[in-house]
């Protein structure tokens, strides 16, 4: 009898890309659920248009590259970035600002660096940064959570609707009337005025630890990245290390001058921490891949958020923390290579 | 390190049982496969019929050649030496059964792809007469250990695990170094192989018969009998059996089941917590490691004479009626065997000669069964090919690597053909185990491609020695011919010399001679 000739192993393997996207996305679904209910609908909106622009990108340039286009649109990388720049965008902002934010993170950052696997920079945060930049006012618009006790107007589904695909408001309302500064915003500007954190803290906004509603979406965006750590999608080594690059110097500075710094809890349940380091910095092709180098990333990043919200001119840091690190990804493999079996222990990082 | 725990001996019933020991090494990654070895164990070993012709490859080992001593038309006699080795790395081979040698041609073998190799071919007679001369057992202990190696040499003895490296030549070289363990391998981590586990079972007193005497030649002082969790009657069988032999020295110790721990370096990583240095042998660190497969061949020919000749083999997957395992006379054909185990199932679609994650795939089931064939495995998968994805560097493949490599670097510039980077990220080191492969969410078939990076730099090694020593080739031609060209240059001028001095003196005796004639002209 003929047979076919093969290459070992023989075994099928597994696991793909596509089930890691979609375990991905479907760990962030508590966390959307606790956005919705905090932020209103537009986060709703931004998704949709988000996911549109990123699919509509990637399939063009797969059409302009000549490549297949179905398998590459099924591995659901592109909806990974539409959902993580629709979680770091304002729940109200305008269809055009979202589209060019992911327009440029899936044309740009994702396929002239080659596409799925060759991109240097981390697409939703690239995209993020670009209308961070690029539209700073519409970037600033977070409105405030719900909050029960202490109510501000709220706009409903249609009136969000129309914002987003207008950008205008109803008649009675106006920018500054639906605009709140976020918790960040609220302790970079209150310790710049000289007031201690102690004093901001009294704030009804700042909740328990990070600010109402932030703390929270914090939780169920932990809850699914440790969903995610279980089965095996993520490694330890990045989030871990996010946070101790956070903590660590949050900790330190914290305890020697309670009054001119804020506390660790603060930073670690407010803005974008706890998704950065369970969903962002773990975005396997723009990060570290050795076991070690994963420490040394993930400690780089959570070390520049710190650095970025206490001392730079941006209230949170994480997407330029990630795209800073992103770029130290080559050194850093090649600095923490693991010791090879059957080598000597001290020639292994050589040459 | 910590001293080697004695085997804990205690009463269990009427019989002596050693408990196994647990003390481990670290070994990273690996995988928790499938067994998948129910299948084939569920019957005692088959004894499989003398087929009517026999194939024996003149290579079953690593090494040269084995020289034919038979020409065609002679009649062989089952155990009868037929191929012999010269001086250098090789093994020789016996005749399984009783016959006539039909030819000596090239044959489909189950190396790489099947490619042909010389062959003898018997057509047995079915009498399978034994040979007389040398099958009388050897009273090995009074035996000298190099007197023993070399009766090992004679019994055409080689690794059974698979490597097939000639048993004595691997027992010289280690009696070099200083030995502390013999480890005898009866992991078999590979999915689907069962043929250890049987042998394990059914054999228990013949392995450590096997160990004994290799512990003699070895001279060592303690031999692991290293025994994977998942073959609990094997477990007990041996541990029975060394409660028979009830020596001290020889120890049982039960290995977690993770591919790839029945490697021979991993092995020794697990058992001794000892690191086999990159490019050497579990000698370097006092370590030999047999198969038990090896061990229960060496008791056959030291104490019975019976030469390797035949052995257990595992007839499986899902492209075999009725998976079993066999004993087979080495050289009954793949086709043979495959019949033997009720022929195949309609699914059969890929024939591995060896395991699931590093057999070889043959295009034909003409090959015959050689001293390697620990399992001859049909398998029904269809893969798709074409579903090769781009590398997502999620780093999976660098979880399970044994040897701790980066294969998502090693890939980069393996695509990138950087020479320097393959070989600083340590691709010479990789054991081509097959664990990246199967985690790899973007289906990259890695360890093909790191096979064919490294023959690839073996090329450019090739291509580099070629280039070097035709540098120096051209080197010392200039050399030569620049000194040539002084010794010319020097003899002319001393010619010259010699022509100018001549010359003058020519010169002066004829002016003397002129005068001399004058003078006497004179006179």
């Amino acid at each position: 009898m003929e047979f076919k000739r093969r290459d070992a192993p023989y075994t099928v393997p597994t696991a793909n890309v596509a089930n890691v996207m979609q375990h991905v996305l479907l760990a962030l679904i508590p966390a959307a659920l606790a956005y919705v209910w905090y932020f209103g609908a537009g986060f709703v909106f931004n998704l949709i248009i988000a996911a549109i622009f990123c699919l509509a990108g990637e399939a063009w340039m797969l059409h302009l590259r000549k490549k297949p286009v179905e398998p590459s649109l099924y591995d659901f990388s592109a909806l990974v970035t539409a959902v993580l720049l629709a979680f770091a965008l304002p729940a109200l902002t305008p269809w055009w600002v979202t589209a060019t934010a992911a327009l440029f993170a899936i044309v740009v950052a994702k396929h002239l660096y080659g596409g799925l696997g060759f991109n240097i920079f981390n697409p939703a945060m690239a995209g993020y940064v670009v209308v961070l930049v690029a539209f700073p006012l519409h970037m600033n618009l977070w409105t405030a959570p719900r909050m029960g006790d202490l109510d501000y107007h709220y706009m409903t589904i249609y009136e969000t609707a129309r914002y987003t695909l207008t950008g205008t408001f109803p008649d009675y309302l106006s920018f500054d009337a639906i605009s709140r500064a976020t918790p960040l915003d609220t302790v970079k500007a209150g310790l710049a005025n000289l007031q201690t954190f102690q004093e901001l803290q009294i704030n009804p906004m700042m909740g328990d630890f990070g600010g109402r509603g932030w703390e929270w979406i914090g939780n169920m965006t932990a809850f699914g990245g440790g969903w995610l750590l279980l089965r095996k999608i993520i490694r330890w080594q990045i989030p871990l290390a996010v946070f101790a690059g956070l903590l660590v110097p949050a900790s330190i500075l914290y305890v020697l001058q309670p009054g001119i710094h804020p506390s660790p809890g603060f930073y670690l349940f407010s803005g974008g921490t706890i998704l950065c380091a369970f969903f962002i910095a773990t975005d396997p092709v723009s990060a570290a891949t050795s076991p070690k180098g994963r420490l040394v990333y993930g400690f780089g990043i959570g070390f520049l958020i710190y650095a970025i919200r206490r001392w730079g001119s941006y209230a949170d840091g994480v997407a330029f923390a990630v795209l800073l690190m992103n770029m130290a990804v080559p050194a850093i493999d090649y600095l923490t290579r693991p010791h090879i079996v059957g080598h000597a222990r001290s020639s292994s990082n050589d040459d | 390190m910590p001293a080697a725990l004695p085997g804990r001996l205690h009463q269990h019933g009427a019989k002596r049982v050693s408990a196994p020991t647990y003390d481990l090494g670290k070994l990273h990654g690996g995988l928790r496969l499938p067994g998948e070895k129910r299948q084939s164990t569920s019957t005692d070993i088959q004894q499989l019929p003398i087929p009517d012709q026999l194939i024996l490859p003149l290579t079953q080992h690593v090494g040269d050649q084995a020289d034919p001593i038979v020409g065609v038309g002679d009649t062989v006699l089952k155990g009868q030496m037929i191929a012999q080795t010269k001086d250098t790395l090789s093994a020789p081979v016996h005749a399984p059964s009783s016959g006539k040698v039909i030819a000596i041609e090239p044959w489909p073998v189950s190396r790489r792809f099947g490619d042909k190799a010389p062959c003898i071919v018997i057509e047995c007679d079915g009498e399978d007469k034994a040979y007389e001369g040398g099958t009388a057992p050897r009273p090995y202990e009074s035996m000298s250990p190099e007197e023993l190696l070399i009766e090992i040499l004679l019994g055409g003895i080689v690794g059974l695990g698979g490597a097939v490296f000639p048993t004595a030549q691997k027992l010289m070289q280690a009696i070099s170094a200083p030995l502390e363990y013999l480890i005898l391998n009866g992991v078999e981590c590979e999915p689907y192989i069962s043929c250890d586990d049987m042998l394990m079972r059914e054999h228990a007193d013949e392995v450590l018969r096997g160990a004994l005497i290799l512990m003699h030649a070895l001279q060592v002082a303690t031999c692991y009998v290293v025994v994977e969790s998942d073959k609990p009657e094997a477990l007990r069988n041996i541990a029975e059996a060394l409660g028979e032999i009830d020596d001290e020295r020889l120890i049982l110790k039960q290995v977690p089941t993770i591919f790839p721990s029945g490697g021979e370096d991993q092995l020794v990583q697990l058992v001794t917590n000892r690191e086999v240095p990159s490019g050497g042998l579990p000698t370097d660190v006092g370590c030999v490691v047999q198969n038990v497969g090896t061990a229960v061949a060496i008791h056959h020919w030291i104490n019975k004479g019976e030469p390797l000749i035949s052995r257990v083999t595992t007839v499986t997957g899902a492209g075999v009626a009725s998976p079993m395992n066999v004993m087979a006379r080495i050289g009954t054909t793949v086709e043979d065997v495959v019949a033997f185990a009720g022929g195949y199932t309609d699914r059969a679609e890929q024939l591995v000669i060896g395991g699931p994650m590093t057999g070889k795939s043959v295009t034909t089931d003409a090959v015959p069964l050689v001293k390697a064939t620990n399992c001859v495995l049909v398998l029904s998968e269809q893969v798709p090919l074409d579903d090769e994805k781009p590398c997502i560097r999620c780093g999976e493949c660098a979880e399970v690597c044994p040897i701790q490599l980066l294969p998502q670097q090693l890939f980069w510039y393996a695509c990138a053909d950087n020479e320097k980077q393959l070989r600083s990220h340590g691709l010479t080191d990789c054991i081509e185990c097959g664990c990246c492969d199967l985690v790899c969410p973007s289906h990259i078939p890695l360890t093909a491609d790191f096979r064919r990076a490294k023959a690839r730099m073996l090329e450019l090694a090739d291509e580099k020695a070629r280039a070097e020593r035709a540098r120096q080739r051209f080197e010392s031609r200039n050399e030569r011919m620049e000194l040539e060209h002084q010794m010319r240059d020097q003899e002319l001028s001393e010619q010259k010399q010699a022509a100018r001095k001549k010359g003058q003196q020519a010169i002066q005796d004829i002016l003397d001679r002129t005068r001399n004639n004058d003078d006497d002209d004179e006179g």
